[in-house]
């Protein structure tokens, strides 16, 4: 069956030819362009990559629906929404530069491969020039780096790993959204405030990068408030079902839960822990308490009535009384029907900042958007006066605590914003403990 | 030539000339058509078809020709990602170290893994390799954290050292390269309404897969392949002719490991992230999904399952409300409403669901796989007068 002919003149022959085939690809080089994705023609194309399948679903598709709308008013179709209250006045409603907005979507299926095929396909195939969305902090930092090689922006959604703005930040990466750090530093005090200066506190966390910079900074801030840690319990991000993880808190001597998690991980850990009865018992003399350093309204609905009086913080609620609250409340009630969640406003509002920012630059270059950005103050969205930090593209602004309503007057009215902590006391320096080891790095344009 | 036979010669060329032109072949709907969104001539769905290609004749070497059915060969396609990536951080960012790395760890477990599994046939084997790679996702998700990073996934980042490599000035990364040529070094190239996206990371995997589907060919029909085929027809009966069959399915299993850790070399090669989804059960199964959907046991089947199950993955994924709504907006709107509600379950995140029928739909109606409806339809074209020369042809067509 098999001829073996090694001859010296076929293993020229197959040499020269496996050789052919090797010095190919050195002929083709990458055509000379300003930056990657010009638009070019009457339209640009935005990408939006959200977790349509897996445990952060729900916020994901909340998140698609604020892109539409920010989509909408952008292209100056309904009420125009939080343009009309945002400081900056560059935006017209007729689309971004002159051109019309238009967008293509992909589930990261809240897995960093998929995510990352997604978002390169929009760039490689559908020349989006913007990439935005993500609600996993894994997810976001895989994407940011992947902007960054191609050289298009990304504006972060859901995101709140110390780490994305820390030691994996990025020049093309924004984020809007607070961190773990901010979390901690805004919860602290409160929850000395409510349970006691000594306390000891068991933690399950959810096993990546936003679960271990959010435990590493809830310990040092509670440790700080004089509570002592008993152990950190790793639960993997796919994990439906937390009770062999719950079973040994109540043995362990902790009189607090602080759970790690969010989206779905969130509801089922937080239900299973409220049937184990765990609210109800004492424990060293105290009540039992449970917190959640990270809370959407969206977990909010999906845990039900178990959220009544449980802890947390949020970036932003739908109760707040600012201007650019109402408008945005309105504007994506008379578009769907429901209040929108944070991820929702986080979502909309680095649309219409990234739109904005093109447009005062005059260009889509990601070099003059990096630029129109970095330490651009801005306010009128919601939660007051924010500035893009130029040293890790961090949003800073206000922080809410919030608390799971009691007695909610309707099935939106579950979170009440318990105080609001100003952004000084939630300040840091770039290069503090939970942040260092990074590098922005220099812009890149892409091709 | 190439120690071929002519009709394999053809074959091969063939599979040479679709691979060098794909980038037009996989374009044919112009840039302004509604249809475009059906075109994959892009260069991420090129590299990823071409890098499964060569996983899925790897995993056929042993699946197709021994009858052996793996479930963890993911696992090896992971290992091999994490060793790109760990060449990237460690020595250069060219790709040969990181590609020659991942190859030999992909031997090097999948000799340890095949050492056990194959004490055992049947479904305890199948069973037992899914064990081993749920191990290593485990492992790689959470236990291993330091050397995979978990969840997270695994990149290369400005502190690495790097050895090979002078640090870049101005603080960015280099893109993985081969002497120079970056991998995502790309020639537009206009035409006929079209924009042909030549890249180079996809020239690199094609030419890659053409030369592991030569291998292929040649072990396929060599007396080793042979001496696989027999242990699937009967593998008792080779035993008592006083044959010691573990030997050759510990090498066809290691083969097939090594075809796996290029293949998740090479996809670290060309994406510089290895993130632990990569290993899991699922992706396991994905190779057999596609190994199954072309043709188990045929050369050309596993390239053309990967192609299939890779391109719904990433184009019927994409397919969104917005854009039903645009290609049914011709009609009245609560027709244009019903269709889109009607085909909403099949694209977007439930393109699995397509899948999932087209799949049951090759089981069911044709066995062979694809490569068996390809063949109907040849047959069907130049049927010869009473020629009922037809399992001859299959079988020497099927190889």
């Amino acid at each position: 069956m098999t001829k073996s002919d090694l001859t010296r003149r076929s293993l020229l022959k197959t040499g020269m030819v496996a050789g052919a085939g090797l010095a190919l690809p050195t002929i083709f080089t990458s055509r000379a362009s300003a930056f990657t994705n010009n638009p070019t023609g009457k339209t640009v194309t935005f990408g939006f990559t959200v977790p349509q399948t897996g445990p952060y679903a729900d916020e994901g598709n909340d998140e698609l629906k604020a892109f539409k709308l920010a989509v909408k008013h952008l292209n100056g179709e309904g009420d125009g929404g939080l343009l009309q209250t945002f400081s900056s006045k560059a935006l017209n409603g007729t689309g971004v530069m002159g051109k019309k907005v238009q967008f293509v979507t992909g589930d990261t299926q809240t897995k960093t491969d998929a995510a990352r095929a997604a978002a390169k396909s929009m760039i490689e195939k559908d020349g989006a020039v913007m990439i935005s969305g993500g609600s996993s902090s894994g997810v976001a930092v895989a994407v940011q780096a992947l902007c960054q090689d191609a050289g298009v922006i990304y504006m972060c959604g859901l995101t709140h790993s110390n780490d994305t703005t820390g030691k994996d930040k990025k020049r093309n990466g924004f984020r809007y959204f607070f961190n773990a750090y901010m979390s901690a530093a805004a919860l602290a005090p409160v929850l000395k405030q409510m349970y006691g200066g000594e306390r000891k506190f068991y933690m399950l966390t959810a096993d990546y990068t936003w679960g271990w910079t959010q435990a590493a900074s809830m310990k040092q801030f509670m440790e700080g408030e004089g509570w002592s840690m008993v152990t950190d319990v790793r639960t993997p991000l796919a994990s439906t079902d937390f009770s062999s993880y719950l079973a040994p808190v109540l043995s362990s001597g902790a009189d607090v839960l602080i759970l790690n998690h969010y989206g779905g991980n969130m509801v089922n850990s937080l239900t299973q822990a409220v049937q184990f009865g765990m609210r109800d018992k004492m424990v060293n003399g105290k009540q039992f308490e449970i917190v959640v350093p990270l809370i959407s309204e969206l977990m909010a609905k999906g845990a039900g009535k178990n959220i009544a009086g449980i802890p947390g913080s949020s970036n932003w609620n739908w109760k707040l009384p600012d201007a650019g609250t109402k408008a945005f409340v309105q504007s994506y009630g008379k578009e769907y029907g429901v209040p929108p969640s944070q991820a929702a406003q986080t979502c909309y509002v680095q649309t219409i900042l990234y739109a904005d920012a093109v447009t005062r630059a005059k260009s889509f270059n990601p070099c003059a958007v990096v630029e129109a950005l970095e330490g651009f103050k801005f306010d009128g969205m919601g939660v007051g006066p924010t500035v893009y930090r130029k040293d890790d593209h961090q949003a800073f602004k206000d922080v809410l605590v919030v608390q799971g309503n009691e007695k909610p007057d309707n099935e939106y009215d579950l979170l009440n914003v318990k105080q609001i902590t100003p952004v000084e006391k939630v300040m840091y320096e770039p290069e503090s403990e939970f942040f260092k080891g990074g590098n922005l790095g220099q812009c890149n344009p892409g091709a | 030539m190439l120690g071929l036979s002519k009709k394999d010669l053809m074959f091969l060329m063939i599979v040479t000339a679709l691979t060098l032109a794909a980038p037009i072949l996989l374009n044919p709907f112009p840039e302004s058509s509604a249809l475009a969104q059906f075109n994959a001539g892009y260069p991420d769905l090129m590299q990823r078809i071409a890098i499964f290609a060569i996983f899925a004749v790897g995993f056929n070497i042993l699946f197709g020709l021994t009858g052996y059915l793996s479930f963890g060969h993911a696992a090896f396609v992971g290992v091999g990602s994490y060793a790109t990536i760990w060449m990237f951080k460690l020595l250069s960012m060219n790709i040969l170290p990181g590609i020659l790395l991942s190859v030999t760890l992909g031997g090097i477990f999948a000799y340890l893994i095949g050492f056990v599994s194959l004490r055992r046939s049947g479904i305890y084997f199948s069973i037992l390799t899914l064990a081993f790679a749920q191990m290593c996702f485990n492992l790689a998700y959470s236990v291993l954290t330091p050397l995979t990073n978990g969840e997270s996934g695994l990149q290369p980042e400005l502190s690495d050292p790097r050895i090979l490599d002078a640090a870049r000035a101005g603080g960015t990364v280099a893109t993985p390269n081969l002497f120079g040529l970056g991998m995502n070094a790309t020639w537009k190239v206009e035409a006929l309404g079209r924009v042909f996206q030549f890249n180079a990371g996809y020239y690199v995997c094609g030419v890659i897969s053409v030369l592991m589907f030569y291998l292929a060919l040649r072990i396929f029909r060599s007396p080793f392949g042979m001496m696989l085929r027999a242990i699937k027809s009967n593998q008792h009966r080779l035993n008592y002719t006083g044959l010691n069959s573990r030997p050759y399915m510990l090498t066809a299993f290691v083969i097939s490991g090594m075809y796996a850790g290029l293949a998740g070399g090479l996809l670290a090669a060309m994406d510089p992230l290895a993130g632990p989804d990569r290993m899991q059960w699922t992706a396991s199964g994905e190779v057999v999904l596609m190994t199954i959907l072309g043709g188990t046991g045929t050369l050309l089947g596993p390239v053309l399952g990967a192609g299939f199950i890779k391109y719904f993955e990433n184009i019927f994924s994409k397919i969104n409300d917005t854009v039903l709504h645009s290609w049914f907006s011709f009609l009245p709107k609560w027709l244009e409403d019903i269709c889109v509600a009607i085909i909403h379950p099949f694209v977007g995140q439930g393109w699995n669901l397509t899948l999932g029928v087209l799949f049951m739909g090759v089981v069911i109606f044709l066995p062979g796989g694809l490569i068996e409806g390809g063949q109907r339809i040849g047959r069907l074209w130049r049927r010869k007068p009473g020629g009922n020369g037809a399992p001859s042809a299959k079988n020497a067509a099927a190889e």
